[in-house]
């Protein structure tokens, strides 16, 4: 039995501060015992001689001085892993609460995890079909990678994450996989939007879930995601599945870690968040991969919501110095009803130039897809033009990439959430947009391509 | 060794206090500012940042969780330090050389604490070729023999640093690293050598005299030899924000810059991009010699999962690295990936040591700091009786928090460097890469350099290069005019002078690092390309002034021939050249009316 303190000095918003302790250790995880006999959960943030100063994982409603009891378990924050998990609903501490059997655990893993040594790591390089073309066909989307969703309030990204879980598949393949669904303070809607989806698939028997809802503690959320990560790497590095993790929405997270450190009286980086909080998010961020010698992976799809749209901000900034890209929603696509709202210039995957070509997607998809993102970017410049100066200053070519725009973005990105392209329509599509542009103006296109695929009529 | 020789009393204390990398230890009072200290039963690497009194601040290197008060700390009475020697090229080292492919072997795909493995394998021998002989007199820095470490580098064995005297007996044959090879005579006693030295990285290693860099470090990328030269012993900086390229860029550099050694500090960043570069190099065979590029590359690796105070470390252990070849007398390139992630380690350790904060919260002396690092690049006269040269040149990547280039670390780093190479998100987006913004980038060894490429690649370099730079700077104005009041309002002058800028950024600039032959393009290809934009730029204005229809001029079917150049093999350039021209030559005749008699 370990030692109990009935020392607790302070309690301070997340914080508490504990005397006289002994034999403790940073990062020890505890518990405090309440005079009505309910115990929370805590961890050591600093150790200093016989003051320990203490994380709240949980509320610190009801926690008095004088009779609540701390006891340190001498180990760290762990979680209890088992194939039993798939199917179940947890919440963001890891109880089930689905009303189904405690998880017999098969081992005990420190939620932590461990930093994947990159020489071990396997470069991600296998073509996932999403079946949605301003993903497959331009910032594709493979096996291992972290590809975050920036998004702002009132954008629809749970339909486009929830599309993906759905569609995603590697052609060719019926490897195991699994889904971990983090929520961390999102609605009760939009958590229970994404559980019906993966009802309605029958994924729901292979999914994971650790939910923290808008109305469940803030502290809570720091240890969410790292639940659910440790859940999908046991899956995917012990069990061999290729698991597809979805945390939503980070901004809810960063805000927790912001309130911890803003009780310990840290200095504070931009906006008041702390300066640790790309290490923080990197060590979430980089357990997705893959690694040698073992079968499964780990793909991520975290999502944000962007405070303000504004891409600058700390999180999604700090995010997309991490991610391996970024899928950004714009809020003007979606006013002009494009379903998903994809904005696909500032939108980037660094992994897909491993992921697509002869043997993976099609020979000329990389040609395609830079002439695709070269032409549109010309024809929103047109555009652009037209609103300063009408459409009478346009020349009869600049006229042609404007149409070009118009229609990409109505054709190509705007499918709806239900429709499930497989990449040689999204590359069809894509080449009879080109063939808007006269062939001369396809510079990035080999011939011989140009020559199979190019659409030659009515110019 | 000599620089140690002052210290090693090992002092004994217990840990106080555990704030994530931070830990505070009393008893320490022998123990010396920077030295490298174990903590805990679990012997976990760290090193003494502060002294009050007898309570030592330690950064330690590893994760801490599960330290407590109570538990032992113990100084081994030497600072920081790398071990040089043969086995460094073509490995992969974590922020304090640890080769990771060794740590692997130890704890599996995952790193876990305190695993102790020595930096340069011990089991590994080599051949050593004595260039000295018994009775000869030799100096610090002088070159005892070589060690043909891989096909392309030859390790040269040097006196260290402090060793002045006559040797008094040398062997030739197969040793490791650690078997004494030459035995020194000197005024203080006998000096065993061996093939491996130790250097603290926090210090630069010593040099007879610095000089001004005087050519440039070929890369093979347009717009930086073309446009924003870096020379052989410079600095460079590559901010931008993230999706702008900067780590192909620095990819790049690392592939293809005319380096004899190159070092690679991923710094903070993305474990993958670490693995991408260890599965490709040894693949990319390097156009100078024929051989792969990990034969003479060195990694250093603190992906951003990994211990952040080690990643305060990886930069000092890197350019030790760098500067203990470029004794040898080689030229060196080092990349660091990316030095904000450094400065923000920095800022962690600083907020944890309670530090009254400057800017941003990054510590006062964050400036100081990274001019430090860059200031130990230059090309150098080395120690040693033979006066070689050896040149460092140092490229830093700079993430600034939404790519705004105000804030401290991009500032710091601005006041140091020579090179600024600044990319630009907007033409990233366009899919316009390496995304080098061309009117906000510059370099200050454009005009040092010029007599370099004048005698080397052709006369007429500079005078083309200023061209080009005009016609993208008159661009910009003419830009502004056309979102004014429309295309039409340009003189057909003005309409020629936007298309050939056009196809200078299109043509020239652009240049794709994942295409086979584009990725790497020769001086003389760089030339070439210049000279056929213009030569369409002179004498299109040429067939204006004559009375050709500006339309007619904008669509020549040569101009795609132009366009594919850069896709033309280095073999076949020139005989490409010619035929574009004279292509170009008929197309513009046909353009320009037949007068009517």
């Amino acid at each position: 039995m370990p030692k109990e303190y009935r020392t607790i000095e302070e309690v301070a918003g997340p914080l508490m501060l504990v005397k006289g302790v002994e034999n403790i250790s940073y990062d020890e995880l505890g518990e405090i015992e309440l005079a009505s006999g309910e115990t929370r959960r805590c961890k050591v943030l600093e150790i200093d001689g016989g003051n320990a100063l203490v994380q709240l994982f949980e509320s610190s409603t009801g926690i008095n001085l004088a009779s609540s009891k701390v006891r340190f378990l001498g180990r760290s924050m762990e979680l209890g892993v088992s194939d039993d998990m798939l199917g179940r609903v947890f919440d963001g501490l890891g109880n089930p609460i689905d009303n189904g059997p405690d998880i017999i655990p098969e081992k005990r893993l420190d939620i932590n995890g461990l930093p994947m040594n990159p020489a071990a790591r396997n470069y991600p390089q296998e073509f996932i079909q999403t079946g949605v073309s301003a993903i497959d066909g331009l910032n594709t989307l493979v096996r291992g990678q972290k590809l975050p969703i920036f998004s702002a309030s009132g954008l629809p990204h749970a339909q486009l994450a929830a599309q993906i879980a759905r569609q995603a598949k590697v052609r060719g393949t019926s490897e195991p996989f699994a889904v971990v669904f983090a929520a961390m303070g999102i609605t009760f809607e939009e958590s229970n939007f994404f559980i019906e989806s993966f009802k309605e698939t029958g994924a729901i028997d292979r999914t994971v879930m650790f939910v923290n809802l808008a109305n469940d503690p803030a502290i809570e959320r720091i240890s969410t995601p790292r639940m659910a990560l440790t859940a999908a790497e046991y899956l995917a590095f012990d069990k061999g599945m290729h698991v597809l993790v979805i945390l939503t929405d980070i901004t809810n997270y960063a805000d927790a870690l912001r309130e911890v450190s803003a009780a310990r009286k840290e200095v504070p980086g931009r906006r008041g968040y702390p300066g640790y909080m790309y290490t923080d998010l990197a060590t979430m961020y980089e357990r997705a991969g893959r690694q040698t010698g073992k079968n499964g992976s780990i793909t991520m799809i975290p999502i944000l919501t962007m405070p303000e749209d504004d891409k600058t901000h700390p999180i999604p900034d700090l995010t997309g110095y991490i991610t391996e890209g970024q899928i950004i929603l714009s809020r003007e696509l979606y006013r002009k009803n494009v379903m998903p709202p994809i904005d696909v210039l500032p939108s980037l995957s660094r992994l897909k130039d491993k992921g697509i070509g002869e043997g993976k997607t099609r020979a000329d998809h990389a040609n395609t897809m830079n002439q695709l993102f070269a032409a549109y970017a010309r024809g929103k410049d047109a555009k652009e033009l037209m609103v300063v100066l009408g459409e009478a200053a346009l020349t009869d070519m600049d006229k042609l990439y404007a149409k070009f725009a118009d229609e990409f973005e109505k054709v190509y990105v705007s499918q709806g959430y239900n429709t499930d392209r497989s990449i040689e329509e999204t590359l069809e599509i894509g080449w009879k947009l080109l063939s808007i542009l006269p062939r001369s103006e396809l510079k990035r296109i080999k011939d011989e391509y140009l020559d199979k695929y190019y659409i030659e009529d009515d110019k | 060794m000599v620089i140690e020789g002052n210290a090693n009393k090992v002092s004994k204390g217990i840990i106080k206090k555990v704030a994530g990398p931070l830990v505070i230890a009393e008893g320490m009072r022998d123990a010396n500012m920077f030295d490298v200290v174990r903590v805990s039963d679990q012997r976990l690497i760290g090193e003494i940042i502060e002294m009050h009194g007898d309570r030592a601040s330690i950064q330690v290197y590893e994760e801490t969780s599960g330290l407590g008060p109570g538990e032992p700390v113990e100084s081994t009475g030497v600072p920081m330090s790398v071990e040089l020697g043969p086995g460094l090229i073509g490995s992969i080292f974590d922020g304090i050389q640890r080769p990771l492919d060794d740590i692997m072997k130890v704890s599996g795909n995952n790193l876990k604490r305190g695993v102790e493995v020595p930096s340069l394998k011990r089991d590994l021998k080599w051949d050593f070729k004595p260039k000295k002989a018994v009775g000869d007199t030799v100096v610090e820095g002088d070159v005892l023999g070589t060690v043909a470490e891989t096909d392309i580098v030859t390790q040269k064995i040097m006196v260290p640093y402090g060793i002045n005297g006559k040797i008094k007996s040398i062997n030739s044959g197969s040793f490791t690293v650690e078997d004494v090879i030459a035995v020194v005579e000197t005024e203080t006693g006998d000096k065993e050598i061996t093939l491996m030295q130790k250097w603290p990285v926090r210090r630069g290693r010593p040099y007879k005299e610095k000089l001004s860099p005087d050519m440039p470090l070929v890369t093979g990328q347009r717009v930086i030899d073309t446009m924003f030269p870096i020379a052989k012993g410079g600095v460079a900086a590559v901010p931008g924000p993230f999706g702008s390229g900067k780590t192909v860029v620095q990819h790049q550099l690392a592939k293809w810059a005319e380096a004899d050694i190159v070092v690679y500090i991923g710094c903070g960043e993305r474990g993958n991009e670490m693995t991408d570069v260890l599965n490709e190099f040894p693949e990319l065979i390097d156009p100078k010699t024929g051989k792969s590029l990990m034969e003479r590359t060195v990694l250093i690796a603190n992906t951003s999962d990994m211990p952040v105070a080690a990643r305060e470390a990886s930069i000092y252990t890197g350019i030790t690295i760098a500067e203990y070849f470029r004794d040898m007398g080689y030229s060196v390139a080092l990349m660091a990936d990316s030095t904000s992630r450094w400065a923000e380690a920095l800022r962690e350790m600083s907020g944890r040591l309670e530090e009254m904060p400057g800017e941003e919260g990054y510590p006062a002396y964050l400036g100081s700091r990274l001019a430090q690092f860059y200031e130990r690049a230059g090309r150098v006269i080395t120690l040693g009786s033979e006066n070689t040269e050896g040149a460092l040149s140092v490229i830093g990547a700079v993430s600034p928090p939404g790519g705004d280039i105000s804030e401290p670390v991009s500032q710091a780093t601005l006041r140091i460097v020579k090179v600024f190479w600044g990319l630009d998100s907007g033409l990233a987006y366009k899919r316009h890469f390496p995304a080098i913004n061309w009117l906000t980038s510059y370099s200050l060894y454009t005009d040092t350099m010029a007599d370099w490429f004048n005698s080397t690649v052709d006369e007429s370099w500079m005078e083309l290069r200023h061209n080009i730079m005009r016609m993208l700077q008159d661009e910009a104005e003419l830009e502004e005019i056309v979102k004014l009041v429309g295309m039409d309002a340009l003189s057909a002058g003005d309409r020629l002078k936007l298309e050939a800028a056009r196809s200078i950024r299109e043509d020239f600039l652009h240049q794709d690092a994942f295409h086979e032959i584009d990725t790497y393009t020769p001086l003389h290809k760089q030339f070439l390309m210049m000279k056929l934009v213009m030569a369409y730029y002179n004498s299109s204005l040429e067939a204006l002034e004559k009375g050709a229809d500006i339309e007619k001029i904008v669509s020549l079917k040569s101009r795609e021939r132009i366009g594919r150049f850069k896709y033309t093999e280095t073999a076949k350039v020139d005989e490409e050249y010619k035929n574009i021209l004279t292509d170009l030559a008929s197309d513009i005749e046909n353009a320009i009316p037949k007068e009517e008699y």
